[in-house]
């Protein structure tokens, strides 16, 4: 190829490069500077003197290895728990799926901040939980379940468990579900049909969902923090602890290069054992590779082994059962799977959708903490979220004018780059999607605090502009993944026809192709709006003084005394999301009905 | 000798909420034959060979399988065989193991498999595919690797759901001799869903048309084509020309109808009416003469000859009667080439016992 066809090539795609630069500028650039101080001692000289530090005491390898055990343990958890429902998710009609779907999601788009509330509503020592069981008379005394690792484990896997069944959804939708069929009309039982057939083809899902599980719990705070105890500190705790408290930027960066290496040394293995491409979920082409791999080492004879092993003991039990009880081919079978399937996911989903609703009646108590049952009825911590005095007016509105912004400019940046990886073939382009969803993998502590450390420089912290250009850097990544299914589920014939009828590029954008995506685009510009307006990490170090929003706010008032007044918060936040989120899943769906 | 009875289904139904998928329909299958369940989508064709195969439970009714009541009998023990829409094979197996798999569920030795699966490998030509997974063959060798997984356990009732309506003309004429010869070869019982009528017509000893949940005509294929008993069965297969008329006088199996134009036809009729009655007449194309003079026809319909499309062996010649409706005839090309012009006033001609008159509106 000449150079000025390679020319030619590069500016074709033009519209990709805002969104690269920006992350250049607010992702790459703050990140290295944060990588200089991690490599510099007191004199600015270059030294290995912090990461040395990390491996002379006990302290950091021991919470590194905390972190990795609640991460593997949150992830183990939600793959158990999480597999039911997915299952049931993907083998239901349609329209049961998404009315299902929504109370999966419910935690996943509550705020942070009210669902560890709730936990602390249910969990505590006079919390529903130990209400319920004494007075159903199974303890006698109040056991501990708050502020100790179970604590710790219900938070996190009730936060990220609907992102786990998300992910295996995705890959079990695109199971033939005549495979099974299949697989009964060849003679195989239930249970071979499943261990056979069904796990093994879900098994990329259960493989991407136990990674972004594992990967974002690393970069956890807010539940060990709320929910756990000191035995529980996770390793961004100590990065906070050393820009907070210490101002120690060098060993904060090296903690954080140690915490960002373990993702990464996670991602290379992930890629070494299963590849990356099944991350996509549902890549069925690349299912083959990654299984004619597989089968080759010894692992994956053991792994097959145990699953036709599982099969066989099921098929086993299946057939003693047929000998004990005999069967009547005239009489329709009670289908006892399906329905035990039904009670386990139904457990789940309970216990996903429901704890987030035990804040309402909270906020209403006259007492002056957080009790349950709560005491009387009384309005007195909504007054006082409206006194004069009160930050959470101007908190509330600061968070939205933020979030509009941050979802403004995220959409501004990413639907031209999300345009061009779905239509433009060019070089080096899984490279650059990486690039630019990496924010999304990279622990948010780590975006913060170098973003801190630049915009401190420049002036930008406890402005409204500091925030809005850390909350993009956030958001646009989301905002790129969902304008991308967007366009590729649109029929690219459409805008050929209109070519054809002679419009050109940008009518044909404008008439044809943008009102089409319209409901997609609103979609993900909600999507935005709602991760900015409960980002908690980048507010924490980008607002300042009087500058601060809500989850900034509820934050504050968390870490001194949790009290009824965040409980009307939280309340009050519940229903602005559960608003937001409804409209935009209904924008959604009428969408991709349209060119479905 | 009397064949067996290979499968019964006696008045089984099954609904989906409100909607009746299948409404409470029997059939009687013997020993060695092809049924081709045929219709439209939504026909019912589908859910009846799901509730034989064990995939649905119909809520009434019962099946019977070489005379064992198997109504609710799980399908991996009804022992029939079966071949998918889009196939079905597991791509994460091999051939191998694809083909394998209803062997080990069955319990047998590691070189009886093996034997078997190259056995029926070379049976549908594809000896050297074992180790490759389904991904890396085309749709027809897909194909023959879902019937040879399906023939490998040798099942006596093989059930088909429209297992050639992915693939291309060419491929799926040759499929379906192959499947044909593998039919008579191996002597096994097979229901085919398909909703292609030709295809039906070319494949089966019996045809089972099916309409809204119910079966209309069930027959061998000439039967239906010649002989349909319904509206429905006459106009889904093959091309016809029907109209209604009133029935004006019957002499034994003949009737003659008038239609509303004044033109008097003659056909047969199986069922009983009175005179006076609406009924449908039916005419094939292909048992229509055209010409330029009346001849010595049964039956005739004058007219305008509005349109002559000649496709490749046959020729279509559209005739607009007085009342503006029209009538088509084919013929194989050549035989009356140049002699007829569009617009020239000509004569539709048939014999009375091509017509067929049936009730219905």
């Amino acid at each position: 190829m000449n150079v000025s066809k390679k020319w030619r090539r590069l500016v074709r795609i033009w519209p990709i490069y805002p969104a690269v630069l920006f992350l250049l500028l607010l992702f790459v650039y703050p990140t290295a500077l944060l990588v200089g101080l991690s490599v510099a001692d007191v004199d600015g000289k270059i030294s290995v003197d912090h990461y040395a530090r990390l491996f002379e005491g006990e302290l950091y390898t021991k919470v590194l290895l905390i972190t990795l055990k609640v991460a593997a343990w949150t992830t183990a958890f939600a793959i158990i728990a999480g597999y039911p429902v997915a299952y049931l998710l993907a083998n239901v009609k349609s329209s049961l799926r998404n009315t299902l779907i929504i109370w999966v999601l419910l935690p996943f788009w509550t705020s942070f901040l009210v669902r560890t509330f709730a936990w602390l509503v249910l969990l505590g020592r006079k919390g529903a939980i130990n209400d319920l069981l004494i007075a159903l008379g199974i303890i006698d005394y109040p056991i501990k379940i708050i502020y100790n690792f179970t604590g710790v484990m219900i938070g996190m896997v009730h936060a990220l468990m609907p992102l786990c069944v998300l992910t295996m959804l995705a890959v079990m939708e695109n199971i033939d579900t005549n495979l099974s069929k299949a697989a009964g009309t060849l003679g195989a039982r239930r249970g071979q049909a499943f261990w056979r057939i069904y796990f093994p083809l879900s098994l990329p899902g259960v493989a991407a969902g136990g990674l972004l599980i594992f990967v974002t719990s690393l970069g956890f705070f807010i539940t060990p923090a709320l929910l756990g105890s000191a035995r529980e500190t996770m390793i961004v705790q100590l990065i906070m602890f050393q820009i907070d408290s210490m101002l120690n930027w060098g060993f904060a960066g090296a903690i954080s290069m140690l915490l960002l290496g373990t993702v990464l040394v996670i991602f290379f293995l992930y890629d070494r054992w299963l590849g990356l491409s099944t991350l996509s979920g549902g890549a069925q082409g690349k299912t083959v590779h990654t299984e004619t791999k597989r089968k080759e080492g010894l692992g994956a004879r053991v792994g097959v082994g145990v699953l036709n092993a599982l099969g066989s003991i099921c098929a086993g039990f299946g057939a003693l059962y047929d000998k004990l009880v005999k069967r009547d081919p005239a009489r329709p079978r009670t289908d006892y799977s399906r329905r035990s399937l039904w009670i386990v996911a139904g457990l789940v989903i309970f216990f996903l959708a429901a704890p987030t609703f035990f804040i309402v009646p909270v906020s209403f108590t006259e007492e002056g903490f957080l009790s349950w049952p709560p005491k009387g009825f009384s309005l007195q911590w909504y007054e006082s979220l409206v006194a004069e005095l009160s930050p959470y007016p101007a908190a509330f509105g600061r968070s939205v004018i933020v979030a509009l912004f941050a979802g403004f400019f995220a959409m501004l940046v990413g639907v031209p780059a999300a345009f061009m990886l779905v239509r433009k073939q060019f070089f080096g382009k899984g490279a650059v999607f990486a690039f630019l969803v990496s924010p999304i993998i990279t622990p948010h502590i780590i975006l913060a605090i170098s973003l801190f450390y630049l915009f401190a420089k420049l002036h930008l912290i406890g402005t409204y502009l500091g925030l809005i250009l850390g909350h993009t850097v956030v958001t646009m990544p989301y905002v790129i993944v969902t304008v991308m299914a967007v366009i590729k589920n649109y029929d690219l014939r459409l805008d050929q026809a209109a070519w054809t009828l002679g419009a050109g590029k940008i009518q044909t954008l404008r008439f044809v192709t943008f009102p089409i995506i319209k409901g997609g685009l609103i979609a993900a510009f909600m999507f935005a709006f709602i991760i900015s307006f409960d980002e908690l990490t980048m507010a924490i170090y980008l607002t300042g003084g009087e500058f601060s929003t809500l989850p900034k706010q509820m934050w504050v008032d968390a870490v001194m005394r949790v009290n009824p007044t965040l409980a009307a918060v939280a309340t009050v936040m519940l229903l602005f999301m559960s608003a937001i989120i409804l409209v935009s899943e209904f924008l959604r769906r009428r969408s991709l009905r349209r060119i479905g | 000798m009397e064949r067996q009875v290979k499968l019964q289904a006696k008045n089984v139904r099954k609904t989906y909420g409100p909607v009746v998928a299948l409404e409470g329909t029997s059939i009687d299958l013997l020993e060695g034959e092809f049924l081709t369940l045929l219709g439209p989508s939504g026909s019912g064709k589908t859910t009846l060979l799901m509730a034989i195969a064990g995939l649905n439970d119909p809520d009434s009714g019962e099946i019977w399988i070489d005379g064992e009541l198997m109504t609710y009998t799980p399908s991996h023990q009804r022992g029939l065989g079966m071949v998918f829409q889009n196939y079905a094979l597991f791509p994460h197996l091999t051939i191998y193991e694809n083909i394998a798999f209803p062997l080990k569920m069955r319990k047998m030795s590691k070189d009886a498999i093996d034997e078997q699966v190259a056995r029926v490998l070379s049976t549908v030509q594809l000896p050297d595919v074992q180790e490759r997974f389904p991904a890396e063959l085309s749709g027809g060798q897909q194909q023959r690797i879902a019937l040879a997984r399906c023939f490998v356990y040798e099942p006596s009732i093989i059930l088909m759901d429209e297992p050639l309506g992915a693939l291309d003309k060419k491929l799926r004429d040759s499929l379906q001799r192959e499947i044909k010869h593998l039919h008579n070869n191996l002597g096994i019982t097979v229901i085919y869903v398909t909703h292609d009528q030709e295809e039906a017509m070319v494949m089966s000893d019996r045809v089972c048309l099916m309409n809204e949940g119910r079966i209309e005509q069930i027959g061998s294929p000439s039967d239906l084509y010649f002989r349909p008993e319904s509206i429905f069965a006459a106009d889904f297969l093959g091309e016809s020309n029907l109209f209604a008329g009133k029935v004006v006088s019957q002499v034994a199996e003949g009737m003659t109808i008038e239609r509303a134009d004044g033109v008097a036809v003659s056909g047969i009729c199986d069922t009983q009416v009175s005179n006076g009655e609406t009924v449908h007449y039916m005419i094939r194309p292909e048992n229509i003469r055209v010409s330029l003079d009346k001849g010595s026809e049964e039956n005739l319909a004058g007219g305008k000859l509005k349109e002559t499309i000649m496709i490749g062996q046959l020729t279509k010649y559209f005739l607009e009667l007085a009342d503006e409706s029209e009538l088509v005839a084919t013929t194989l090309t050549g035989s009356q080439k140049g002699s007829l012009q569009d617009g020239d006033q000509v004569y539709f001609g048939w014999s009375t016992s091509d017509a067929r008159i049936m009730l219905g509106t």
